[in-house]
């Protein structure tokens, strides 16, 4: 377990160190017409190969494109890109919608691509997206996956105390007592990088007041002090009183906590799909774990469900758009979205692909189909400067929850602050 | 001949003439221009920016998208609480820092003597000091982690007993939670300062341990057969001739302490909920980190810090012209 957690810590540091060499050294292809060139965001394993295979196929059918790939570390990436859209731009970048792509967008950095999707019928295929996709009126990019968000939980544990997968509120409150007297933990969670908390928010938040208030908060219509959003954080605060989270969640990365979990101390996650590879990495098998949809909480509230998804640029100074055009069509196709998302074990955003037979992926398909409205992320839909404030104060909140008043109020003059 | 010679003496060109005036500024130019590039223009650059807000973009045909906005960035700054933790934490971190002073010099008069191996030992009272400041951070951060650190184990062994759980695996009951110094808001940025101690402390021994090398030993003859010794001889003989060596241990000190951001961001990250931020690091997360990209308002952060420095470096540079201006 120790074991296990160390080596997680390192990595990240690893990573972080790994991703200021690479922003430093990331390579300026200059490009000559006839060449595409494309900025990729990540480096793990399995992303890298669907990407990989993805530009050989692209590169089969389109023999006369010359494509040239820089494959960088997200972070890394995320640093290099504020520079690279000016300095040196790639006629294709990977990139995130919602607000995350709303400052490159107000600078004028990225270009419209409602062509492409007028003339691909992705309108309707890509229609779960197509909202966080847009901004002022126009279309910026072509999704090409996304992943679930919901409760992972140990199955066997379920099965020794004979709980079901609860539906409602109650039922999620009673199982969780039943999980304490037997000295189970019933979440676990590690909120030392802060998104994590912030998807218990969202789904809290989502659950007690639906899709349209998740939007008016991020867009900064609504107050935290709001009543509707008190509500979210005094339904938090039953969730902590009567269900739980680890100890010392607050020095833990999202994989330190696995350990608890891994270990049978505590039962439940909620997480993101991408953590499944981390349960496994952690000795689990298929049959301990399972994936549920976070339950309801106020039954006339239509279920809307997170999956951030991940999406293809064109900035304006791209040198090739045509056939950078071709590519955002290539990559919305149902066969290579197939393909891609099965190496990358995620989700295919267009609604003519097929899913891998993955019981983790079936789960989520199902869940996204049904779902009235997808949100991206607390700190993908909110500015980035409220998200680091709102997701302190979830921190803050989580460590003591009488400081609830105090957290939203200090929130709401941040707010003010940062949409003028 | 003679005629012409004499000329040249009587009017030398004006290089010449002033050869060891000019001398000084030709080796001086180099460090000059770069001093210049990389510190002053900077620091005019970003009082400037302090004075704009911006998320550090150029449009596609590189115009910055900075708006003007005077003051403003100086105001938020004032209501925001944020702000005034980190200030707060700096002037921890610079008086707790001075710790480092006395307990350098109590270990380098421990360490000044001869005995076998005496050398080794020193070098390994110095070692701490030799290392990466984010190698200190990552392995106090070890130290300091409830479930696996050194902390975590010795707090396991005298308040906790080994169970098993409902699946039959290994686990701990507490009858006391296990402290989790670095996620508490209240000790965190104690946590990370006693950390920082352990390199400064050995930097300011070595210091001492130089100091004394050179402190006169017919002073300390004379002073012990006027009878001095103990805590007499040590205020009175030996720490006033160590005064250079306490100066440049106080100097190094409070760099240390207002450098202290390689620290906090291997171990804290400022975190929990920003209750471990110094102004330093601060600046960072507001204007370059993830969820940052408002370099006007982290320019401000930097123009406070430079204020709060500018006292202290206005000090240093009196201090070090009147010396010299003794010692002259």
């Amino acid at each position: 377990m120790a074991g296990v957690t160390k080596a997680n810590w390192e990595d990240t540091m690893i990573k972080t160190l790994k991703g200021a060499v690479a922003a430093l050294a990331l390579t300026a292809t200059s490009a000559i017409a006839g060449d595409l060139v494309i900025n990729f965001d990540d480096l793990n394993p399995g992303p890298k190969q669907g990407f990989d295979d993805m530009i050989a196929q692209f590169k089969q059918e389109n023999p006369d494109i010359n494509v040239i790939t820089n494959v960088n570390d997200r972070e890394a990436h995320k640093t290099a890109i504020r520079n690279f859209l000016t300095a040196d731009a790639p006629d294709v970048t990977s990139w995130y919608p919602g607000n995350r792509m709303a400052p490159f967008v107000d600078a004028g950095l990225f270009q419209p691509v409602d062509d492409v999707w007028d003339a691909n019928n992705f309108h309707e295929d890509l229609a779960a997206i197509k909202a966080t996709m847009s901004r002022d009126g126009k279309i910026w990019g072509v999704p090409y996956s996304y992943y679930q968000w919901g409760i992972y939980y140990r199955k066997d544990v379920f099965d020794l105390l004979e709980l079901s997968e609860p539906q409602t509120w109650d039922e999620l409150l009673a199982a969780c007592a039943k999980m304490k007297d037997n000295g189970v933990t019933p979440f676990t969670i590690g909120t030392k990088f802060l998104w994590t908390a912030a998807g218990v928010f969202d789904y809290l938040n989502l659950r007690t007041n639906g899709y349209d208030v998740h939007n008016d908060l991020t867009a900064g219509k609504i107050k935290y002090t709001d009543p509707r959003i008190v509500k979210t954080f005094e339904n938090w605060k039953v969730l902590i009183d009567e269900c739980g989270f680890v100890d010392n969640h607050a020095s833990m990365s999202w994989q330190d906590a696995i350990a608890p979990f891994a270990n049978g101390d505590a039962a439940m996650y909620v997480m993101g799909n991408f953590s499944v590879d981390g349960y496994k990495n952690a000795g689990l098998t298929d049959a301990q774990i399972d994936f549920m949809p976070f339950p309801t909480i106020d039954a006339s509230v239509p279920l809307a469900e997170e999956a951030p998804a991940d999406a293809f640029f064109i900035p304006t100074n791209a040198k090739n758009v045509e056939d950078a055009k071709k590519f955002l069509a290539f990559v919305a196709r149902p066969d290579v979205q197939t393909k891609l998302n099965k190496t990358i074990g995620q989700l295919p955003i267009n609604a003519k692909a097929e899913i891998s037979d993955d019981k983790f992926i079936q789960e989520g398909f199902a869940l996204l189909n049904s779902a009235t409205g997808i949100a991206q992320f607390y700190d993908r839909d909110a500015p980035a400067a409220m998200a680091k404030a709102g997701m302190e104060g979830f921190q803050e909140f989580m460590l003591d929850t009488s400081k609830m008043m105090a957290v939203l109020e200090r929130l709401d003059q941040v707010q003010t602050e940062v949409y003028k | 001949m003679t005629d012409i010679s004499q000329r040249t003496n009587e009017n030398p060109s004006w290089l010449k003439r002033n050869k060891l005036a000019i001398a000084p500024w030709i080796f001086l130019v180099p460090a000059l221009i770069f001093f210049a590039i990389y510190v002053v223009i900077p620091i005019f650059e970003s009082l400037w920016l302090s004075l704009y807000e911006w998320n550090g973009l150029y449009t596609a045909d590189g115009q910055s998208t900075a708006t003007w906005v005077g003051f403003q960035n100086y105001v938020k700054l004032w209501d925001d609480p944020n702000f005034w933790v980190s200030l707060r934490n700096n002037l921890a971190w610079l008086i707790l820092y001075m710790l480092a002073v006395p307990a350098g010099l109590m270990i380098a008069l421990f360490l000044n003597q001869t005995v076998t191996g005496m050398r080794f030992y020193k070098s390994m009272f110095f070692f701490p000091f030799v290392i990466s400041q984010v190698v200190v951070g990552l392995i106090f951060g070890w130290f300091y982690n409830p479930d696996f650190g050194v902390v975590g184990t010795i707090w396991k062994w005298a308040f906790c007993e080994e169970t098993v759980n409902i699946l039959g695996n290994a686990t701990f009951k507490c009858a006391r939670p296990v402290p989790d110094i670095l996620s508490s808001p209240e000790w965190a940025t104690y946590g990370i300062i006693f950390a920082g101690l352990w390199p400064q402390v050995a930097y300011c021994m070595i210091l001492y341990l130089t100091g004394l090398n050179n402190v006169a030993a017919d002073q300390i003859e004379a002073a012990r057969l006027d009878g001095a010794k103990g805590w007499k001889m040590l205020w009175f003989v030996v720490i006033p001739q160590l005064r250079p060596a306490t100066f440049i241990a106080v100097v190094v000190t409070v760099i240390g302490a207002l450098r202290s951001f390689d620290m906090i961001a291997i171990m804290t990250q400022g975190g929990p909920f920003g209750s471990t931020n110094v102004l330093a690091h601060y600046m960072f997360e507001v204007a370059i980190s993830e969820y940052g990209e408002r370099y006007g308002y982290g320019s401000a952060v930097a123009s406070v810090l430079f204020a709060i420095m500018l006292v202290y470096i206005s000090y240093f540079l009196w201090r070090m012209y009147q010396d010299e201006k003794d010692s002259r």
